[in-house]
């Protein structure tokens, strides 16, 4: 699998420095943490997304993300370029993001492509989740 | 960490493995105008006669390693096509007898896709399931016994898994029922002793490049008695008795020549250190959690290592390794993301057949190099699982068959 530089190290910091690009977990019960996860192991990649957020006026910001990715070496950097566009964004700004973005971010080939859309995936039910909580 | 490491450390011997010096000396040695250039089936002069003399020769350590008649070889140009001409040339020449083989689902796709071209052709197939050690079961194969059946076609070692099959207990029941048996033995040469003097075998398929010989040349045994008939494929000149025309490579085929002539006087020291090296790499891998080797480790060759690494998929894991030459499967498939038809055929799931690595040891690995694996390997299956939301469902007790998974 020919990898695009941005792949191979988007990938290599984040199983280096695992605290640095926010691999972990939130408590999914807490009220402020919304929680997404998608794909299936018999698929080859699963994706948990989880956002903390604050209200601020009449909008929630997106104060910090946690993430956890089984899949190829694309779907990881796929989950951890899209926690990096997450952070300090309104729900309304994190809905806008497009798996097109993650394609473009990584130079993703087109056999990989669905790695972006399962993250977009992730994002899009996380928010849903801390909707419902709301 | 040792200095003594090359990286990045081949692991890959089952897909190919280096030529050895010893065979470059060889081969270079039939190539230019000071050398023994000459067309081997030029009869008019003395280029073409040592020439020919130093394909017998070869002709002859191939046959000694095996246990067979020099003149059961025919020179093709790999496993691939020596594969093709067995399985095709039998179905060709015997097709007024029947029309139905038999081979297994786990065989290398240089014996399943010529399965699949007679199928169109009006063959019938039969694919018989391994049991969930990789193996074929000579019960099955009676099984699947017809009355118009010509030929069964199962490999000796399997490429992916390093599993071993009972040619024996197979070939015995095919003399009973007069059905020729052909045998995919790229994997076996310099591995495992072969002596077709007394196994029960019509055709053997045999490949130089996974025996530390040249790409590009292997070998078909075909069985004079009792004689067995092919139908030839490639047609120009009647060169290997008629079976397989073409100019014989001269330089490849001593390449192969010498690498099965040190393969028969290396075999015992090969296999010795490579079974300490296997230990050792075992016994120290088999300590990390929730991993499992496919194939029977009772019934295996000790070059060849295939793990699942639970809850860490493979791709990811060759990427965090990427100081190691290993493949996930067959590297004729890798570049697809299908897992390993052969694991799955075992009955793996798809995420324990997902994450599963092949590693091969071979004539030049090092202590230190299995060291060093091992270290990188630790290191990249904790942090991979740190990463993995199915390893953090799993030490939270959380049964992922009970999980209703979103798929895409």
């Amino acid at each position: 699998m020919a990898y695009s530089k941005k792949v191979v190290d988007k990938f290599e910091n984040t199983i280096n420095e695992p605290a640095k690009f926010n691999v972990g977990r939130f408590d999914p019960k807490e009220m402020n943490v919304g929680t997404g996860m998608v794909g299936a192991p018999a698929c080859g990649d699963v994706m948990k997304l989880q956002i903390k957020c604050e209200s601020q006026g009449n909008t929630h910001v997106i104060k910090d993300v946690k993430f956890k990715t089984y899949g190829c070496g694309s779907a990881i950097a796929s989950s951890s370029e899209l926690v990096e566009m997450l952070i300090g964004k309104t729900l309304e700004e994190a809905k806008e993001i497009k798996n097109i973005d993650i394609v473009e971010a990584l130079e993703l080939p087109p056999i990989k492509i669905h790695c972006s859309v399962l993250a977009e995936d992730s994002i899009k039910q996380a928010i849903e989740d801390y909707e419902q909580k709301q | 960490m040792s200095n003594t490491v090359n990286l990045p450390i081949y692991l890959d011997y089952a897909s190919t493995t280096p030529v050895d010096p010893r065979v470059a000396k060889k081969i270079s040695d039939h190539l230019t105008l000071d050398g023994n250039f000459g067309n081997p089936a030029s009869r008019s002069h003395k280029f073409g006669w040592k020439a020919e003399e130093a394909v017998e020769e070869a002709r002859s350590h191939v046959a000694n390693l095996v246990g067979c008649d020099p003149r059961e070889i025919v020179w093709t140009s790999g496993a691939t096509e020596a594969d093709n001409l067995a399985i095709k040339g039998i179905a060709n020449f015997y097709q007024s007898k029947g029309k139905h083989i038999i081979t297994s689902k786990i065989e290398h796709k240089a014996v399943l896709d010529p399965c699949r071209q007679l199928e169109r052709e009006g063959f019938e197939v039969t694919y018989l399931e391994p049991n969930d050690g990789g193996i074929i079961s000579p019960e099955s194969i009676l099984d699947a016994i017809r009355e118009d059946t010509i030929l069964i076609s199962i490999m000796h070692i399997n490429n992916e898994l390093g599993t071993v099959n009972d040619l024996v207990s197979i070939g015995k029941l095919a003399r009973e029922k007069g059905i020729f048996f052909h045998v995919d033995a790229a994997q076996s040469t310099g591995k495992v002793d072969i002596d077709l003097s007394s196994l029960p075998v019509d055709l053997m398929s045999f490949s130089a490049h996974k025996t530390y010989g040249p790409k590009g040349i292997g070998a078909l045994f075909v069985r004079r008695k009792p004689r067995v008939r092919i139908e030839a494929q490639i047609h120009g000149g009647g060169h290997e008795r008629g079976m397989r025309s073409g100019t014989l490579p001269t330089h490849q085929i001593v390449g192969m020549g010498e690498a099965f002539r040190i393969a028969k006087k290396e075999m015992n020291a090969d296999k010795e250190r490579i079974e300490l090296l296997h230990n050792k790499f075992y016994e120290s891998v088999s300590k990390i959690e929730e991993i499992y080797v496919n194939g029977d480790v009772n019934n295996k060759v000790k070059n060849i290592l295939n793990i699942s690494f639970a809850y860490v998929e493979g791709e990811s894991l060759i990427m965090a390794l990427k100081d190691i030459a290993v493949s996930s499967g067959s590297a004729c498939t890798s570049a697809s993301l299908e897992p390993s038809y052969v694991l799955r055929a075992l009955g793996r799931k798809d995420e324990l057949a997902s994450s599963s690595i092949r590693f091969s040891f071979g004539r030049f690995t090092t202590e230190e190099d299995v060291e060093y694996t091992l270290t990188l390997i630790n290191h990249a299956v904790e942090r991979l699982r740190e990463l993995s939301p199915l390893w953090e469902m799993y030490l939270d007790g959380i049964d992922l068959n009970t999980v209703d998974w979103q798929t895409h």
